[in-house]
């Protein structure tokens, strides 16, 4: 008993210092989001890196005297729901294909899309740009999107956990004279909330950050996402790291929301939603 | 596999491939072919000559140019060292939080946090920890663990420690991710088959090795096989943090291709490098499948 409590509180104490390690730079970023300029840096070498204080809510004042936060913050939230909306219907239907439909042609679809998904996007931006270029399609909210909903990484996730589902609830309905289509929508993705958090999560975070492509194809504030903005606080000097520290706060607050939304769906898995017995 | 499908299951599959076929050919497949087109060709950002076939001269460069050569030197190291340790490191942490825990949503949390941080701002926090100042984070803290006898560095301007310190950074943010997924295929196992091991009298190593190994089999190779082509395809830590150098030790194939197309101009080079490390990368993965197959239940 006695050494059970022992044992108890050292994981606690060692799952501590292990999470310690892996927030202790995001702390330094909070901590200095709230600090006047000067003690950003000079805090850098002990324990009031990570404590706030000093400047108030002042550095998020500047960041909305500086640039059209609420503007930027629209763009990216609008275009990040569309690809990660359109994305989960689009990849999920070509996952559960190449798990589990027959066809002609499966294998070999599979083998391009695990190709596809080694390209990375930066060696064809490029070309693409050419490419969208050449039909006068730029600056809008749709060559924002459209370019990345359909993708091999999530493809490839949804096909690995369709592969590992029980085929048993599947059969059943089929049985029960279900076509291919109800068995999807009505037993299937029920059955795969984890994978849908999971790709959910995953594609959000893969676009609220990028900057590449919207740098290349917008040239309007109204259309582009907040990873732009940021710019603005290297370019127009002085540099102000507390500005910088503030706007990245603001800017990952909604992906943590979006984490924590989805987190419920990732508890209960697949076991506690009706796949017993 | 049952190759009398019916018809209608064929059809079905297709309706259910078509929108995202469409999707990655228009925008992933076309955007490659054109980019395999103009390696072959002399065209160069804002350039007044005439683009025009010069076959594989950007290629015969390649082969002569250090520089590129250190880069995909770089990319094997990263790749050998960050896949093994990082996905060891996420496999841990989830085992470690699917036990019966009280707070492990607030873990799990923390755990991810640093995924959800873009690179742009990971890397200038940690550019400020890798300070070459002896009070800098990581110079401080090494000089506490070897009890005085660290001597400070300039981790990301040193020959030896830049690559490295982009691999310390990139398993730290990467980790989280892959504890994610794969914690979401452990509380897929059921719990019967735990019983079930329970009542056969198993131990924890047997029901390791026997329960969840397996049942992790495809979860867990989805994550090697996208780790090691996320880890060749590593480009945001270097653009930011070290710009490749110094002379080119952590510069990686990417990078070099960007920085050759974006940076220089040189489209044609640019365009040369991304194919020849399609090439190289598609190599390795073709491989690793072979090895490791997922399983159909």
């Amino acid at each position: 008993m006695n050494r059970n409590r022992v044992w108890t509180i050292a994981n606690y104490v060692l799952l501590s210092v292990a999470a310690l390690l892996f927030i202790a730079p995001v702390l330094f970023m909070v901590a200095g989001s709230f600090k006047p300029e000067a003690r950003v840096l000079s805090d850098m070498d002990s324990w009031r890196a990570l404590l706030p204080g000093g400047a108030g809510l002042q550095n998020y004042r500047d960041v909305f005297a500086r640039i059209p936060f609420g503007r930027y913050l629209w763009n990216s939230a609008l275009i990040n729901g569309l690809i990660v909306g359109l994305g989960l219907f689009v990849n999920a239907l070509a996952g559960y294909a190449l798990a589990r439909l027959q066809w002609r042609g499966r294998d070999v679809m599979l083998a391009v899309v695990l190709a596809l998904l080694i390209i990375p996007f930066e060696a064809i931006a490029v070309p693409l740009f050419y490419q969208l270029s050449a039909l006068g399609w730029r600056n809008d909210y749709a060559v924002q999107v459209f370019p990345f909903v359909a993708n091999p990484l999530a493809i490839y996730l949804f096909y690995s956990f369709f592969l590992g589902l029980p085929r048993e609830l599947e059969e059943a309905a089929r049985v029960d004279g279900a076509g291919i289509l109800r068995t999807f929508f009505v037993i299937v993705i029920p059955n795969a909330k984890p994978v849908f958090a999971t790709v959910a999560i995953v594609s959000f975070l893969l676009y609220w950050g990028m900057y590449l492509w919207p740098l290349l194809m917008t040239v309007d504030d109204a259309v582009r996402p907040l990873p732009l903005a940021i710019a603005t606080f290297y370019t127009l000097p002085p540099v102000q790291w507390g500005d910088i520290l503030a706007f990245g706060v603001m800017m990952v607050l909604p992906v943590l929301v979006i984490f924590i939304a989805f987190q419920p769906w990732f508890v209960r898995g697949v076991t506690t939603t009706g796949l017993k017995g | 596999m049952n190759k009398a499908a019916p018809r209608s299951e064929q059809s079905i599959a297709w309706l259910f491939m078509a929108p995202a076929l469409l999707g990655l050919a228009v925008f992933i497949l076309m955007p490659f072919l054109l980019a395999i087109a103009l390696s072959f060709t002399n065209v160069r950002m804002g350039s007044p000559l005439p683009v025009e076939w010069v076959g594989w001269r950007e290629y015969a460069r390649l082969v002569s140019d250090a520089g590129f050569g250190r880069a995909l030197f770089n990319n094997l190291l990263f790749a050998a060292v960050v896949v093994p340790v990082q996905t060891l490191a996420a496999l841990g942490l989830a085992l470690w939080l699917n036990r019966p825990l009280r707070g492990r949503v607030v873990f799990r949390t923390l755990f991810f946090m640093p995924v959800v941080f873009p690179l742009s701002l990971i890397a200038v926090v940690w550019i400020l920890i890798y300070s070459p100042d002896a009070n800098g984070l990581m110079n401080h803290g090494l000089d506490i663990l070897t009890l005085g006898h660290w001597q400070p560095r300039d981790f990301l301007h040193d020959p030896h420690w830049a690559l490295p310190a982009i691999m310390l950074t990139s398993m730290w943010q990467g980790a989280g991710l892959q504890m994610v997924v794969l914690l979401a295929a452990l509380q897929a196992i059921p719990g019967e088959l735990y019983e079930a091991a329970a009542i056969d009298g198993a131990k924890s190593w047997q029901r390791f090795r026997h329960v969840t190994l397996p049942q992790l089999r495809n979860a867990l190779v989805f994550v090697v096989i996208v780790t090691t082509i996320l880890a060749f395809r590593v480009f945001d830590q270097v653009r930011i943090m070290t710009q490749g150098g110094p002379e080119n030790h952590s510069a990686t194939v990417v990078f070099a291709a960007v920085r050759a197309a974006f940076d220089r101009s040189q489209v044609a080079r640019g365009m040369a490098m991304s194919v020849v490390f399609f090439v190289i990368v598609l190599a390795v993965t073709v491989a690793q499948r072979k090895l490791l197959k997922q399983t159909r239940s």
